[in-house]
């Protein structure tokens, strides 16, 4: 992998930082009218998802990493991993448990989801900014209720649990928003 | 590929700019300080060990020789051999050229105003930049502390009294994320802590503030004196706003021969760093020589201070073209 000088540090830019690997958020040059240069870096690192800044003597480098983004289909899982499918060459990825950890509630069979992956292997996966789900249990639909007003839980067919308007009745597909874990509306089947 | 041809600064920043650039004349006029112009290209150089300059070939026509000259990093220079000929007092906008320096609040080509004032003590000269800043910038009345009390009051450590080890301690401490393995010497820590900790800090607490009295060892090209508990200071000021360094002044050292000393110290360090030696400028150690009058010097960065004025975030935008769409 190709090292980074730390002139070439931008935003976006995947390194290695103490064995681990991270995204640069941010690289701020710091350097007094006559004294020594410095970048003030804010990062991400990608394994733990902590933002962490470090000081980089200006003249020094980081080792690239390699760090890419594909879109890759949710198969299955055997308990252990999650196995997520390129739909174009049909090559399988085993996410384990951190890697899904923030989209868990949102995984469903054949959906297509971001997964990031170091050096070949799934290091987070991201769930899309919508899902459609159906609901798997909640308290019988109040009829005539249209006005969305109040509402109850509902927990879904992955197991999340949203707050969803009292006229929802299980079997339904609902869209749902996961970033807010919000129900959004009715989805069109 | 599509080229950005567009501006860096909005049409508005740069009319603002000229207004600025007026009315510095008018504040200089109306105190009789004369605008000078000196050259950009010069046979000499800065030693500064951490200041890198541009270079160019002058190449005779019908020669095959060439001759290398140095883009000023500062007027500095040009304009002490004018002082040394009892020119009086002077100013001059200049533009000044720092190879490597590139970021958010650094361009590789920027805009330096520059002046001197024989006439002036450093005190008065803080007034004066005091005045400039509030008249023609619009911007708050400035502060004084001394370098020794914003390291007691921020960090509670003595800069004149506190070991090497319990500056670095000190910085380690208080700034995340240093390499453990950082190797730097006592000025290099103390200049991590003010831009890392102490600067922030002004700045959140929006306190424009002149900071005075350096230690010695960071003199540059200002005299050194006692200072009220016969610590040995540097007799210069830099002015911090917003966070930001603006202007470095001095109460300008005359001695030819401490400033010979200077510069061969620095050529020194540049070789232990492996850095080239710069060619000393050898017409200012002879102006030296010949006297020049006591006197007051200030450079402030023009493009900054108009950052502050119109609450802008990056150089780039107060500059017509940033330097990797120039």
């Amino acid at each position: 992998m190709a090292n980074f000088s730390t002139s070439e540090f931008k935003s976006g830019l995947k390194i290695m930082l103490d064995g681990d690997p991270c995204n640069i958020i941010e690289n701020e040059f710091v350097k007094p009218g006559k004294g020594q240069a410095f970048n003030r870096v804010k990062f991400r690192n990608l394994k733990t998802g902590r933002v962490n800044e470090r000081t980089f003597k200006s003249n020094e480098s980081a080792e690239g990493a390699d760090v890419i983004e594909m879109e890759l289909e949710y198969s299955y899982t055997d308990g252990e991993f999650w196995h997520f499918m390129d739909p174009t060459t049909y090559e399988q990825y085993a996410a384990d448990a951190n890697a899904i950890a923030e989209c868990k509630n949102w995984l469903k069979e054949q959906y297509v989801y971001t997964v990031t992956l170091w050096d070949g292997s799934p290091l987070v996966v991201s769930a899309p900014n919508f899902v459609n789900l159906i609901v798997a249990e909640t308290d019988p639909g109040l009829k005539g209720d249209t006005s969305g007003g109040g509402g109850k839980p509902a927990t879904l067919e992955t197991g999340a649990v949203v707050r969803v308007p009292l006229f929802i009745e299980i079997g339904e597909l609902l869209r749902v928003d996961t970033r807010s874990g919000e129900y959004v509306e009715r989805a069109k089947v | 590929m599509a080229y950005n041809w567009q501006p860096s600064a909005d049409i508005a920043t740069i009319k603002r700019r000229a207004q600025y650039l007026a009315d510095v004349r008018r504040f200089f006029a109306e105190r009789d300080v004369l605008e000078v112009e000196t050259p950009i290209l010069s046979q000499a150089a800065p030693t500064a060990p951490y200041m890198d300059s541009f270079t160019s070939d002058f190449i005779p026509f019908g020669s095959s020789s060439r001759q290398t000259y140095y883009l000023h990093t500062s007027p500095e220079f040009a304009m002490k051999r004018l002082l040394a000929a009892n020119i009086g007092s002077i100013y001059q906008i200049a533009r000044v050229f720092r190879n490597g320096e590139q970021g958010r609040l650094h361009a590789p080509e920027f805009t330096m105003l520059e002046w001197y004032r024989p006439e002036l003590s450093l005190n008065q000269l803080m007034d004066e930049v005091n005045q400039l800043v509030q008249q023609v910038f619009g911007l708050n009345k400035i502060s004084r502390l001394s370098y020794r009390g914003v390291f007691e009051f921020y960090l509670k450590i003595n800069v004149f009294t506190c070991t090497d080890e319990q500056i670095k301690q000190c910085a380690l401490t208080r700034i995340d994320g240093l390499p453990s393995d950082l190797e730097l010497d006592r000025d290099g820590w103390l200049e991590l802590l003010l831009s890392h900790v102490i600067e922030p800090r002004l700045a959140a607490m929006n306190l424009p503030v002149f900071i005075y009295d350096f230690p010695a060892s960071q003199a540059q090209l200002a005299k050194i004196k006692k200072d009220e508990a016969s610590n040995d200071v540097a007799d210069r000021f830099e002015l911090y706003m917003g966070g930001v360094e603006i202007a470095n002044g001095y109460n300008e050292l005359l001695n030819a021969n401490e400033l010979l000393q200077r510069f061969s110290d620095n050529n020194e360090q540049r070789q232990q760093q492996a850095m080239p030696k710069m060619p000393i400028d050898y017409h200012l150690l002879a102006a030296m020589e010949s006297g020049m009058p006591v006197c007051s010097g200030v450079a402030l960065g023009f493009d900054r201070i108009i950052m502050l004025a119109l609450n802008k975030q990056e150089i780039r935008t107060v500059q017509c073209f940033a330097f990797n769409h120039a």
